[in-house]
């Protein structure tokens, strides 16, 4: 049985009954068994995963009406909630939360008769870019287990990429889900804000995050948007999207588009293989027919500070729910004494989201917001009428998604700011609202490079016709798992 | 000059569902916790909802007090902890960053005073904490969640109240305006409430938090007017402070925490996008908002030519003036609103009595039409209306049931006003010179008559006989 298979090749495969879903259900599971012991993706997996591959098996041999999935296996980021499953955030503060309800996008593909493999590791409450401040121990790199998978959909990029599933779902707060695929080599894409509803997906920074897949092929990202975009009325930010079908022309190329090189993205700090790596897809497009000049946003210097600056306080507000009082530790008949309670309130919480609830205290109280928060959100602003302005003249803007390699488990954790610049080229579609694509484009020394592209609101359909142009040119070795 | 400010929270009693998910607004009906969802009770990953009629019924208001309505309103997330409040922020209005809030400024007659209105916001209401316990040792605390969610408008003044009484006569206007627009039940407990701030000879503020009901405002602003003027006459200086009502001791006691010192950390909420509303948006609302009390009473006076005093009565109360609009003709307009107003609102006078009623529309007019054609006297309408209330029958099985019909005509009536003078000689006697004592003859007939002689009319007749 081959686990590595694309989305799209899985419901051929079904559709064509040359696999029968229960039998590539039941491998992926003994898959899981084999190698997430060292890896380290999953949290909690679902017993009745076979169960249900079983069901639908049968749903086809009877000639049911069946879902656009076929019973494909997805693992979904441990955020989102799936109704009577355990959705812990990665934090021992959620060590033992059932979810009473699904989250939209968790609807949307049950009815597409999809399969949850099970919940995946990330980063606790999605802060932080490594997934080593997950409070249930850092997931590894397939590529190398020395090293990071990225994050903080950590968990969803290393289930992709070491065969443990499909596709998966993570969230982008500011590259949570192209970071871990540019680390792992698999495709990560955050479309525009609004497309997906963010109903059931625990609020990290709300004004800013996406839900979005990881896929091994930009074509399978495509399939997962058609499935899971469009207006809900459980997410009153959600957009109509006219039930846009995005696999559609999705191979039209990218002949006559203009593509801007962010010239703040490639500058200062960036490694030099990825530099180079980054250089060579230029080329590559140029040869496909598009053009690429450089073009400044300055405000990209600035980002990274306006970035954490929101995101703390978001996070210090959504996050104050967690005080003990619902969440936490075991519920007592008898109530709490309160200093008892007080003194523990926020004891089950770690490290990072310690640190960013506190900035999220002080970043927008008075006397210091003017300082802070509100000089983050004129960044904000600004740097979305710079964007608004390239785009004029572009098509589409590139990066490298990640200035740097991958790095060693522990290299960076004692130091919380070098982690926070690593943000860099991802934050700026969050805090524009734009969408962003990471695709995986070379392997150096073993170690993975991914390369951005990002497109104009609502373009999304333009930004995968590109990724998929791009992602045509490359071909990589495989993961040494 | 004492000056008194207020800020008042009234639910949106009268909408189906709260204001970000759809749960009942009416929380009333439940066992404690049984009237919440993922969204009120701030489970992870829930999502506000936006309730757009609470926004059109909270710009309604706004309209009626006359303020300013901005183009386009946002929401704001007050950050704070309380265990009522299940995410630990409340989703709110602010209009520091421009006017945002359903309503700007805007200003309520109360009589010849004008009362300015500083903004109007709508919010959710957090949920009840019940404290249960003897003692402060053994005491705990209990929360419901039925009631977070529900929607709530707030309505800021301007300190322009000097005494107590004022306030009593703006809050008397403002719960009938809410209820004749049909957005709240101000007779619903806990519907109503209200914070006040008050100060004398231009000293410092003093805020009053936990006001339960519109009756203890008055009392709390008048005790603390008090409070600080007998401070004031000893030369002790009125701090600035929050102090709360003592529902049981009828006093106001400072607050121990600092709650002025909060920081609450407002922002956007970002989960609910702006809310354009715009002139069309306003002018359906303007077109399905009812007449007001002041037109209403004009109209009575107007064309039915009721007295002003009885159409102010009638006007300004929406569960009689409905009544009278569904009851009365042209022709008898009149004695629907002296049914109403004379009978009716004594003996309907609670919140019970109103929901027990079993008094219709119909029943109205037929008793106004009854007396009208001299089938009953004025007198038995009461009797009627009475019976009514309990029993719901049909206004002529009541009239027969009593045997009030068969009015009885003059000649009948003169009969029994003979025997009755032939009956009480000493009375009689005693009339003649002493006014008073002919009631005692009335009653004598009304007696005879089981009340169905009409007592104006039969002393009238007795007069002309004893003289």
């Amino acid at each position: 049985m081959n686990l590595k298979i694309s989305a799209l090749q899985f419901t051929r495969e079904v559709k064509t009954g040359n696999i029968s879903v229960e039998d590539f259900i039941g491998k992926t599971m003994e898959h899981i068994e084999k190698v997430d012991g060292n890896l380290h993706a999953f949290l909690s997996l679902n017993d009745n995963a076979v169960n249900q591959a079983r069901d639908i098996d049968k749903k086809i041999k009877s000639g049911d009406k069946i879902g656009q999935c076929f019973g494909m296996p997805i693992s979904i980021k441990d955020n989102i909630c799936i109704k009577d499953t355990k959705t812990t955030c990665a934090s021992k503060m959620l060590e033992n939360y059932i979810a009473p309800y699904d989250a939209t996008v968790i609807t949307k593909l049950k009815q597409q008769d999809a399969i949850f493999v099970g919940k995946v590791n990330l980063d606790e409450f999605a802060m932080g870019l490594s997934t080593e401040f997950s409070a249930y121990g850092p997931s590894r790199n397939p590529w190398n287990t020395d090293y990071v998978p990225g994050g903080s959909s950590g968990g969803s990029a290393v289930s992709v990429s070491a065969f443990e599933c499909v596709a998966s779902l993570g969230s982008d707060t500011g590259g949570s889900v192209r970071n871990p695929a540019s680390f792992c080599s698999t495709v990560g894409y955050k479309p525009t804000y609004g497309l997906i509803s963010r109903y059931g997906l625990i609020s990290y920074a709300n004004s800013i995050e996406q839900i979005g897949p990881l896929t091994r092929t930009v074509e399978d990202a495509a399939f997962m948007l058609n499935l899971i975009a469009g207006l809900d009325s459980n997410d009153n930010t959600t957009i109509n999207n006219n039930n846009a079908d995005y696999l559609k022309d999705i191979d039209s190329g990218i002949e006559g588009k203009k593509i801007g090189i962010i010239k703040e993205m490639i500058g200062e700090g960036i490694n030099p293989t990825v530099l180079s790596a980054t250089k060579n897809a230029i080329s590559k497009l140029e040869q496909l027919g598009a053009i690429c000049e450089e073009v400044s946003l300055d405000m990209v210097k600035y980002s990274v500070a306006a970035y954490y600056a929101i995101t703390t306080t978001e996070a210090g507000s959504n996050l104050a729910r967690y005080d003990n009082l619902r969440y936490g530790y075991d519920f007592s008949v008898e109530g709490y004494a309160f200093n008892a309670y007080i003194e523990k309130a926020r004891k089950k919480l770690g490290p990072e989201v310690t640190r960013r609830m506190i900035l999220g205290g002080f970043v927008p109280s008075s006397g210091y917001a003017g300082k802070y928060f509100l000089k983050a959100l004129k960044v904000k602003s600004k740097l979305t009428r710079q964007i608004d302005e390239a785009f004029k003249k572009f098509d589409l803007l590139i990066s490298p998604t990640v200035p740097i390699l991958p790095f060693k488990i522990g290299e960076k954790i004692n130091d919380p700011a070098s982690l926070f610049l690593i943000d860099i080229n991802t934050v700026t579609a969050n805090l524009t609202g734009k969408p962003a694509i990471s695709i995986p484009y070379a392997i150096s020394n073993g170690l993975p490079i991914g390369i951005q592209l990002i497109a104009n609101s609502m373009n999304d359909k333009l930004l995968l016709q590109a990724a998929r142009a791009l992602e045509k040119t490359v071909k990589l070795p495989e993961v040494p798992i | 000059m004492t000056k008194i400010g207020l800020e008042i929270h009234s639910q949106l009693t009268e909408l189906q569902s709260k204001l970000f998910c759809s749960c009942k607004a009416n929380y009333r009906e439940f066992q404690p916790n049984e009237n919440i969802c993922p969204i009120c009770m701030g489970l992870p990953g829930s999502l506000p909802q936006l309730n757009q009629k609470a926004v059109e019924k909270a710009t309604m208001i706004a309209m009626a007090l006359n303020c300013s309505t901005p183009e386009k309103i946002t929401f704001f997330r007050k950050n704070y902890f309380y265990p009522d409040l299940p995410k630990n922020f409340q989703i709110t209005q602010l209009n520091i960053y421009g006017e945002t809030s359903v309503g700007g400024p805007g200003i309520l007659m109360v009589g010849d005073k004008k009362i300015r209105i500083t903004r109007i916001q709508l919010e959710e209401d957090p949920g009840r904490i019940i404290y249960e316990g003897s003692s402060e040792k053994n005491q705990i605390t209990l929360v419901d969640y039925n009631r977070a969610g529900t929607p709530l408008v707030e309505i800021v003044t301007e300190p322009d109240f000097e005494n107590p009484k004022e306030v009593r006569e703006f809050l008397n206007i403002l719960s009938d305006l809410l209820a004749n627009l049909g957005v709240s039940d101000p007779s619903l407990e806990g519907a109503m409430r209200a914070d006040a701030n008050v100060s004398i000879e231009d000293g410092n503020k003093v805020e009053i938090k936990n006001i339960g009901s519109f009756h203890d405002l008055e009392k709390a602003v008048h005790f603390e007017i008090t409070r600080q003027q007998s401070l004031h006459a000893r030369n002790i200086p009125i701090i600035q402070e929050t102090r709360h009502w003592d529902d049981k001791r009828k006093i106001t006691v400072s607050s121990r925490s600092k709650e002025e010192d909060l920081d609450y950390r407002y922002f956007l909420e970002s989960d609910i996008p702006w809310v354009r509303i715009g002139n069309q948006i306003k002018d359906k609302l303007k077109s399905e908002m009812p007449e007001t009390i002041s037109s209403k009473k004009e109209r009575y006076v107007s064309k039915y030519n009721i007295p002003a005093q009885v159409a102010d009565v009638l006007s300004s109360d929406k569960f009689y003036s409905d009544l009278f609009e569904k009851s009365h003709t042209t022709e008898n307009a009149k004695e629907v609103a002296n049914i109403i107003t004379t009978d009716l609102m004594g003996l309907v006078d609670t919140r019970e009595k109103r929901e027990s009623s079993k008094l219709t529309a119909l029943h109205l007019k037929e008793i106004a039409d009854s007396i009208q054609s001299g089938k009953i006297t004025r007198n038995s309408a009461k009797n009627v209306l009475y019976e009514i209330l309990k029993t719901g029958k049909a206004v002529s099985t009541v009239i027969s049931d009593l045997d009030l019909d068969n009015v009885f005509s003059e000649s009948e009536l003169l009969k029994i006003i003979e025997s009755v003078i032939s009956e009480e000689t000493q009375a009689v006697e005693q009339a003649k010179t002493n006014p008073q004592t002919i009631n005692y003859l009335v009653g004598k007939v009304m007696q005879k008559t089981k009340g169905k002689a009409d007592p104006t009319y039969t002393l009238d007749l007795l007069k002309k006989k004893i003289n």
